[in-house]
């Protein structure tokens, strides 16, 4: 754990919560149709955050589900540390919603896929955006954020850590090198 | 916690935690089961050989279903319809299925140690699917997946499995599995399906009356007569054998009050099972055919991602 650096802190990360909160009901004009889908665990987390957020701002209450990618991933193959396999939880219809897609960090962008993927065999939402907390870089494929709350430019060896309390509330984002 | 067999031979090889890692993966898939699009694209690309040696409804179907749903292609050939019957040994059949490059063979065979004899001489995965009176692993599974789901946990659970314990490929996979997950297991059946020195295989009971095995139990699993075989030379009758070893609405009182009633199927109405007990509202045994789906799901992707197991 020598060289870590704090890329935001407890207040930043509300922040830049906050902040996508705003982002999201700009751009959807209001809260109808809108449902959060979360990314397995750390992007199901921040869903929560994002939709009390929501809700303190616009007073509606924004379904929450999560997503989970294993079934869904491209590198199944050579993976030493075979993942369990998590729940996928969306305990509503997706057809005809407005999905925002919530991670914690978007790299690759193949989770994305993988989790684009998932949503589609569930349904046929009007449309997905994503929501990420951090934006690292180094896209494999042509796919962006609509939300992004910090861009951190990093090195393909370093590494970004959201970190969660006990109660899955986000305490800070460590870079670490 | 990683997955490191290339093979699922039988319970008897796998860890605690491995039965575990199983078991969490089906929990997770059982929401694929209940979706509008039954289907997820991981084993896509990989081939899957159902080569079965004895006869199967559910479990070939199952594993079937189970390839298809995680997308990978399925192929059934069934000894009676295939060049076996010209006096091709398994190991010639397998080595030709083998060319054609499959990625898993789910094999049922009447001799117990088939399929150990098979997965030393082929680098493709070998599930076993039942094999004489050795083994059923994903039988075995699915059994501790469903007591798993309606009492949160396997330990401390008396298990009451009674039959043929000898001729039974399931009772030895779950006496393997549950005794490993901490549970208690109580054999009752007649002296003559008994075998010498089961209670070596674990924290196993053998009780002589049926009634003491069910007496206070969490699980009462009932195993199939084979009346086709055992059933005609080991038993005097089978008026006799459903009175002594048969599961009535009045024996089930014995166990605890909601008590859950398994069998692995099919069901000899009116021998192990009356209709009352089969069709009540204790019997999990159609809940036994769902989970059999999700716990073949689980065994295709974690013999397929893993890494082959070291040395």
């Amino acid at each position: 754990m020598a060289d870590n650096t704090v890329i935001l802190d407890g207040a930043g990360v509300k922040r830049a919560l906050t902040r996508i909160a705003h982002e999201v009901l700009e751009r959807n004009k209001g809260v109808d149709g809108l449902v959060l889908v979360g990314i397995r665990t750390g992007g199901v987390h921040l869903a929560h955050e994002l939709a009390a957020r929501l809700n303190e701002i616009e007073g509606v209450t924004v379904p929450v589900g999560a997503v989970d990618i294993t079934m869904y991933r491209d590198d199944i193959k050579g993976h030493s540390e075979h993942l369990p396999v998590g729940k996928t939880d969306i305990p509503f219809a997706l057809e005809g919603k407005k999905v925002v897609l919530v991670d914690d960090v978007l790299f690759t962008g193949r989770t994305i896929r993988a989790a684009m993927d998932a949503l589609m065999d569930q349904g046929r939402p009007s449309c997905i955006q994503l929501a990420v907390l951090v934006d690292r870089g180094h896209r494999d494929l042509p796919i962006r954020a609509d939300f992004v709350g910090r861009n951190v430019p990093t090195s393909r060896s370093e590494n970004i850590i959201v970190v969660f309390d006990e109660q899955n509330k986000p305490t800070e984002v460590i870079l670490e090198k | 916690m990683g997955f490191r067999h290339k093979d699922i031979i039988g319970l008897r090889d796998l860890t605690k935690e491995e039965i575990e890692l199983l078991l969490n993966t089906a929990d997770s898939l059982n929401e694929v089961n209940n979706r509008d699009i039954k289907k997820v694209p991981t084993l896509r690309g990989k081939t899957v050989v159902n080569l079965f040696y004895e006869a199967s409804t559910r479990t070939r179907t199952s594993f079937e279903i189970a390839a298809k749903r995680l997308s990978a292609d399925t192929i059934n050939i069934s000894a009676s319809t295939s060049s076996t019957t010209k006096g091709e040994t398994l190991l010639d059949t397998a080595k030709n299925v083998l060319a054609m490059k499959p990625d898993i063979i789910v094999m049922r065979h009447a001799i117990s140690g088939a399929h150990e004899f098979l997965s030393k001489r082929v680098s493709c995965s070998v599930i076993n699917a039942g094999d004489g009176a050795h083994e059923h692993p994903s039988q075995g599974l699915l059994d501790m997946l469903t007591m798993r789901q309606r009492f949160g946990t396997l330990s401390g659970l008396k298990v009451a499995i009674v039959g043929d314990i000898t001729h039974s490929r399931v009772a030895r996979s779950d006496i393997y599995g549950l005794t490993k997950m901490g549970s208690n297991v109580f054999l009752a059946g007649p002296p003559t399906m008994m075998p010498v020195g089961v209670e070596k295989l674990g924290n196993v009971t053998v009780c002589k009356d049926m009634r003491e095995a069910v007496h206070q139990a969490d699980v009462v699993m009932m195993l199939r007569i084979q009346l086709e075989r055992q059933g005609k030379t080991l038993l005097p009758s089978m008026r006799e054998y459903s009175r002594y070893f048969g599961l009535n609405q009045e024996v089930l009182a014995l166990a605890k009050e909601n008590a859950m009633v398994m069998h692995p199927g099919p069901i000899n109405r009116g021998v192990e099972l009356n209709s009352a007990v089969a069709d009540g509202d204790q019997s999990f045994v159609l809940k036994q055919v769902e989970n059999g789906v999700a716990i073949r799901m689980a065994m295709l992707y974690h013999v397929c991602g893993g890494e082959p197991a070291e040395g």
